[in-house]
C-alpha cells in the first residue's frame, strides 16, 4: 500500500499549526465487585441496588483492596509494554461533591501502580508510537440526576466505588484519527485482555482531552485546555477539531489561551468553559490512612505475564507469517479479539487467502448491514471454512457461492447441503463441457466463421452462451480453455 | 450484694460464676446505678431494656466458657452498635442509628457481654475534657467540678462512678489513657492493629485505636483479649494469632530493663508529677527491675507533628458527614452548596470545625510539604526513637498526663493549654505502640494521678504484667464518694 503522507494542520492567516493531544482514558475494570468493596458491578441495575455501607460511606466503614481489580490493572499494564510498581499507593482525592458520599476519591496520585509504557498505532502514513505516562486504580462516583425533580437532584450510587483504571497518555497524538486509532487500540488491548470491555455506550470507557496548538516547527508546547468527560469517539474528534480551531484563532487575534476546564456541548458541537485555572479544585491529595501501600511480588507479577493472551501487536504479525496475509488485511482482522478467532478457526480449515478476502467482504458487508457483530453471526466459522473450500475447490464458482453465502445467512445451513440440494454445483467436467461446447459452436457455425476470420470479440458471446446452456454452473476457467482449443481446430 | 457493681470485673465474673449473683441482678444494680447517676451526664443512650432482656436470656441458660459471660458493658458513643443510635458526641449524628455492629463491640457480645449503654464522649473523640459534646460536659466523680478527662470522659467517669464493670474506649492521642488518669482507672493503648477499627466513627485513621477501660490490670487483660483480633474487614488490622493475656498475667518483674526518658522532664511540670513518677520508678526497682535512662531526642515534636497529622485525617474523614444520605440536614440554603455548609455549620461544634479548618490547611497545595509531608517526616523519627530504645529496654515509664483533673470551663477557650495535656500521650500513637496509663497516687488536692507504660509493638502482654506488679505494690484505691446519688 502507498504511504500517504500525515496531514492534518489548522491553517491560519498567519501560518499552520500542529495540534497537539494527550488523553486521560477512564476504563471501568471488568470485575465482579468494586474496588474497595463487595457490591457487584453489573450494568443496569435499578438505581441504589448496588451500594453497600462502604461504597455509600457510612460511618467506621473501611475500605478493602479487591486483588482481582489489581490483577487487571497490573495485566493493562502489560499489554501497554509498561512498567509495573511492585510499590504503589492509593491516596484521597478530596472534594464535596453529592455524588461521591466519602467526600473523597481514592485514587493514586504520586505512586500509581503501572508506569510508562507505549501503544503502536498503524496510520495510514506508517506506524505511530504513542508514550504511555502512567495508568492507576481509582474509584468512580455516582450519578446525579437533575432532570427527574424541578427542584431536588436525585442520586444513583450503583457507580459509587466501581474500579477505573485511568490511563494517561504522553501527548504525542496529533489529529483525530490518530486519537480515533488510539482509543480503538487501547479497546482493542483491553478486549484482548479482558480488563475492560470497552463499552462506551455504557461507560466503560469515557476520556478527558487535553489540547494545545502550536506553529508547525515550533519546540514549545502551547498553554493546553482540558476538555472532560467526553464519552464517544465522535464526540472526541468533534471536540478537538472545534477546540483546535478556537484556540489557533485566539493566537491569531494575538490573545492568549487560558488554561482551562472545558465541556463539549454535544447538541452545539462547541466546547466551552467550566472552571479556569484560579478555580481549579484543590483535591488535598494524601495517602489513604484506611490502606497500606500495595506491594506487588515481581512474583505474581511475572505469573500473570506468563498468563497473558496473545495480544493484537503479535498476532497481527503471526497472521503475516503464518497466514500469508498482508499487513491491511492483518489488521483488519486482529482488530476485535473474536474476529480473529473467527478467522484463525475458518483458515485452519480453508484457504487462508481467500479466506481473509471473503471475510472482509461479503462476511463483514453482511454483518454490517445487520447491525451484528461476529460473535451472534448467523454463519459459523464451520460453514464459511466450507464455503470458501467449496470457492477454492472449483466446486463452486464466485458468482453461485455469493448465492450460497445469501441462503446460508437466512438459513444457517450448511453450504455442501444447500450446493447439493440446489444443484449449484459446477460443471467440472471437461467432457461434458466439450460436449455442450461442440453443441454450440456447430448451432452458430456463422459466428464461429466470423471469429476465426479475427472477429476475437466474439469469444465472449461463446462463454456467455455455455453459461447460459450450463445455468451459470460451467467452470469458467476450463470453458475457457476448452473453447480455445475447439476454436483453434 | 449492694457492693456488687464496685467490685472489679474479674470478681464480678466470679461471682456470676459461682451464681452468688444473676446476670439480671447485676443488672438491675448497675441500672439503679445509672439512674442516680444522671447529673454526671455520662450517658448519651442506655439500652435497659435490651439489657435486662439478654441478662434473663444469660441466667436461663448460663455458660460460663466464654470471657464476659451475663456482663452488662456501656461502651463509648463512637462504636457503632447495631439499632442502637450512634452519636459520636456530635448533633450531626444525632439521629443516627447503624444497622451494623462495629467488629470490637461485636467481639465483646460473642464473649457473653451486652449493652448497657453508650457512654458520652468529645464529639468525634476531638477533646481532652470531655467539654466539646453536643450533649453537654461529663463530669468526673472524683469532683463535681472537675472534667473526667477526654475524649473518652463518659467512659471513664462511668467507671469510676460504678456504672458500668468496664468499657471501652478509643485512643487517637491518649483519650484512654488522660481520662483513665483523671479518674483513677486502668486504661490501655493497645498497638495499633490489634483491635480493628470497622465500625468506630473515624477521628485519624492512622492514630485511632480502641482499648479497655477498666478498674484493675488484671480486667484489663480480660478485656482487651475479649476485643482485639484480626479482621479482614481493616485493612491496617495485623493477623497474628490471638493471646490468651489474662491467662498469661505475671507478676514477676524480675530483670525487666525500663527505659526512664529524660525529654518527659517538661518545664512547668508539677513537682507532684515528678514525685509520682519518682514513686512509679521506685516501686519497679524494689520488684527487680533495672531502670535505665533513655533518651526520646524527637518528643518535642511530638505534640505538633500531632496536631498536624490528626487534623489533616480528620478533615477527610468528615468530608462524609454533608446531610446528603444520613445523620442531621440542615433544612436552610437553596442549593447543593449551601445545604452543605449550613448542614456543616450547625452540625458540628467548634472544636471540630477548628481541627477540620486547620487539618484543610495543611493539606492545600502550597501548605502540604511545609506541615503534612514535614510532619510525616518527623513521625517517622518519633517512631524511631522509640525502636532505638527498645533495644536497649522491654518498657517505658513516664507520667501520663503532666496534671491531675482540671476544673471544668478552665481551659475550655485556650484550645493551646488543652492540647498540651496530651504531650506525654501523643508519641505512642504516632508511633503505633501499645502504651498503659495505670494509677499511682493522688495529688495533694487528692485528685488521681496515672504512671504510664509503653511497651514495643505487640508487646501488651509484657507492659500488662509490669502494671500488674506495680498495681499490687503501689497500694493505691480509688475511694470515691458518690455525691451524686
Amino acid at each position: 500500500m502507498s504511504k500517504e503522507k500525515f496531514d492534518y494542520f489548522v491553517k491560519g492567516d498567519k501560518g499552520k499549526y500542529e495540534v497537539v493531544i494527550g488523553l486521560e482514558v477512564h476504563a471501568q475494570v471488568l470485575s465482579n465487585s468494586k474496588l474497595f468493596s463487595g457490591s457487584s458491578t453489573k450494568f443496569g441495575a435499578d438505581p441504589n441496588k448496588q451500594v453497600s455501607l462502604i461504597d455509600s460511606a457510612f460511618p467506621g466503614m473501611l475500605p478493602v483492596i479487591n486483588e482481582e481489580c489489581v490483577k487487571q490493572a497490573v495485566r493493562t499494564g502489560l499489554g501497554l509494554n509498561a512498567r509495573i510498581n511492585n510499590y504503589s499507593v492509593f491516596d484521597r482525592k478530596n472534594y464535596f461533591y453529592a455524588d461521591l458520599p466519602q467526600g473523597y476519591q481514592i485514587s493514586q496520585y504520586k505512586n500509581p501502580i503501572v508506569g510508562e509504557g507505549k501503544v503502536v498505532l498503524d496510520m495510514p502514513y506508517g506506524s505511530k508510537e504513542i508514550g504511555i505516562e502512567r495508568l492507576h486504580l481509582e474509584q468512580d462516583a455516582g450519578k446525579s440526576i437533575h432532570d427527574m425533580d424541578p427542584s431536588s437532584t436525585y442520586v444513583d450510587l450503583n457507580r459509587s466505588g466501581i474500579a477505573l483504571m485511568e490511563i494517561v497518555s504522553k501527548p504525542d497524538l496529533r489529529s483525530p484519527d490518530e486519537v480515533n486509532a488510539y482509543i480503538k487500540k487501547l479497546r482493542t488491548i483491553m478486549r484482548y485482555l479482558g480488563t475492560c470491555d470497552g463499552n462506551m455506550q455504557e461507560g466503560s470507557l469515557r476520556a478527558d482531552v487535553n489540547i494545545s496548538v502550536r506553529k508547525v516547527g515550533d519546540k514549545n508546547f502551547g498553554t493546553r485546555c482540558e476538555i472532560k468527560n467526553v464519552n464517544s469517539i465522535k464526540f472526541m474528534q468533534m471536540a478537538i477539531e472545534y477546540e483546535a480551531n478556537r484556540q489557533v484563532e485566539l493566537l491569531e487575534e494575538g490573545k492568549q489561551i487560558d488554561q482551562e476546564t472545558r465541556l463539549f456541548d454535544t447538541k452545539k458541537n462547541e466546547t466551552r468553559s467550566m472552571r479556569s485555572k484560579e478555580d481549579a479544585h484543590d483535591y488535598r491529595y494524601f495517602p489513604d490512612p484506611d490502606l497500606l501501600p500495595l506491594k506487588l511480588e515481581q512474583k505474581l507479577i511475572d505469573d500473570l505475564k506468563k498468563s497473558l493472551p496473545e495480544l493484537p501487536d503479535n498476532k497481527k504479525e503471526r497472521f503475516i507469517q503464518e497466514y500469508g496475509l498482508n499487513s491491511y488485511e492483518a489488521n483488519v482482522l486482529v482488530s476485535e479479539k473474536e474476529i480473529s478467532d473467527y478467522y484463525e478457526e475458518v483458515a485452519k480449515l480453508s484457504d487462508k487467502k481467500l479466506a481473509a478476502t471473503w471475510m472482509m467482504g461479503d462476511l463483514f458487508a453482511m454483518l454490517n448491514d445487520k447491525g451484528l457483530n461476529i460473535s451472534n453471526s448467523p454463519i459459523s466459522a464451520k460453514n464459511f471454512a466450507e464455503l470458501v473450500q467449496s470457492i477454492k475447490s472449483g466446486e463452486i464458482s464466485g458468482r453461485i457461492a455469493k448465492e450460497v453465502f445469501e441462503i446460508m445467512v437466512e438459513s444457517g445451513d450448511n453450504p455442501k447441503k444447500i450446493i447439493e440440494s440446489k444443484g449449484m454445483k459446477q460443471q467440472s467436467d471437461p467432457k461434458e463441457l466439450e460436449k455442450m461446447i461442440n453443441e454450440i459452436l456447430s448451432k452458430n457455425k456463422d459466428k464461429v466463421d466470423q471469429y476465426k476470420a479475427g472477429k476475437e470479440k466474439l469469444f465472449g458471446f461463446f462463454v456467455g452462451q455455455v453459461m447460459k446452456l450450463s445455468g451459470g454452473k460451467a467452470n469458467p476457467q476450463l470453458t475457457n480453455e476448452i473453447l480455445k482449443k475447439l476454436l483453434k481446430g | 450484694m449492694s457492693n456488687i457493681t464496685n467490685q472489679s470485673l474479674s470478681e464480678i465474673l466470679e461471682s456470676i460464676k459461682s451464681k452468688k449473683i444473676s446476670s439480671l441482678e447485676l443488672t438491675q444494680a448497675y441500672i439503679k446505678n445509672i439512674e442516680n447517676a444522671k447529673k454526671l451526664n455520662a450517658f448519651v443512650t442506655t439500652t435497659f431494656d435490651q439489657a435486662l432482656e439478654n441478662a434473663k436470656k444469660f441466667d436461663n441458660k448460663p455458660n460460663n466458657e466464654k470471657l464476659l459471660n451475663g456482663i452488662p458493658l456501656a461502651v463509648k458513643d463512637l462504636f457503632c452498635t447495631e439499632n442502637v443510635k450512634t452519636t459520636a458526641g456530635s448533633n450531626i449524628l444525632n439521629n443516627f442509628v447503624p444497622s451494623y455492629e462495629s467488629t470490637v463491640t461485636k467481639n465483646l457480645w460473642n464473649n457473653g457481654a451486652f449493652l448497657l449503654g453508650k457512654l458520652n464522649c468529645d464529639e468525634f473523640a476531638m477533646g481532652s475534657s470531655n467539654e466539646t459534646s453536643f450533649f453537654g460536659n461529663v463530669i468526673n466523680p472524683i469532683g463535681d467540678h472537675l472534667v473526667p478527662g477526654g475524649s473518652s470522659g463518659g467512659s471513664s467517669s462511668a467507671l469510676a462512678a460504678d456504672l458500668t464493670p468496664a468499657t471501652i474506649g478509643t485512643d487517637t492521642g491518649g483519650s484512654i489513657r488522660q481520662p483513665a488518669s483523671f479518674t483513677g482507672t486502668v486504661g490501655l493503648k493497645p498497638t495499633y492493629g490489634l483491635c480493628s477499627r470497622w465500625g468506630i466513627v473515624a477521628f485519624a485513621s492512622s492514630l485511632d485505636q480502641a482499648g479497655p477501660m477498666t478498674k484493675t490490670v488484671n480486667d484489663c487483660s480480660i478485656m482487651l483479649e475479649a476485643m482485639s483480633g484480626f479482621d479482614e474487614k481493616d485493612s491496617t488490622s495485623i493477623n497474628k494469632k490471638k493471646e490468651t493475656y489474662s491467662k498469661n498475667l505475671k507478676d514477676n518483674i524480675k530483670g525487666l530493663k525500663i527505659g526512664i526518658p529524660k525529654e518527659y522532664r517538661v518545664e512547668n511540670m508539677p513537682k507532684e508529677i515528678d514525685e509520682l513518677w519518682e514513686k512509679g520508678k521506685k516501686i519497679l526497682k524494689d520488684l527487680g527491675a533495672q531502670l535505665i535512662d533513655i533518651s526520646l531526642p524527637h518528643t518535642k515534636y511530638a505534640l505538633p507533628t500531632y496536631y498536624i497529622v490528626a487534623p489533616a485525617e480528620a478533615s477527610s474523614n468528615l468530608a462524609r458527614y454533608d446531610g446528603v444520605r444520613y445523620g442531621y440536614r440542615s433544612q436552610k440554603g437553596k442549593d447543593l452548596i449551601e445545604m452543605y455548609e449550613n448542614t456543616r455549620s450547625e452540625g458540628f461544634g467548634d472544636e471540630v470545625k477548628r481541627r477540620i479548618l486547620i487539618g484543610t490547611y495543611v493539606l492545600s497545595s502550597g501548605y502540604y510539604d511545609a506541615y503534612y509531608l514535614k510532619a510525616q517526616k518527623v513521625r517517622q523519627l518519633i517512631k524511631k526513637d522509640f525502636d532505638d530504645s527498645f533495644t536497649k529496654v522491654d518498657a517505658i515509664l513516664t507520667p501520663s498526663t503532666p496534671s491531675s483533673a482540671f476544673k471544668i470551663g478552665e481551659k475550655a477557650n485556650d484550645p493551646v493549654s488543652m492540647y498540651l495535656n496530651d504531650i506525654f500521650t501523643v508519641p505512642v500513637n504516632l508511633a503505633g505502640l501499645p502504651a498503659l496509663s495505670i494509677p499511682a497516687g493522688l495529688d495533694k488536692q487528692g485528685y488521681p494521678l496515672g504512671l504510664q507504660l509503653i511497651g514495643k509493638a505487640l508487646d501488651e502482654q509484657k507492659i500488662l504484667n509490669i502494671g500488674y506488679a506495680f498495681e499490687k505494690n503501689c497500694g493505691y484505691k480509688n475511694e470515691i464518694k458518690k455525691w451524686w446519688s
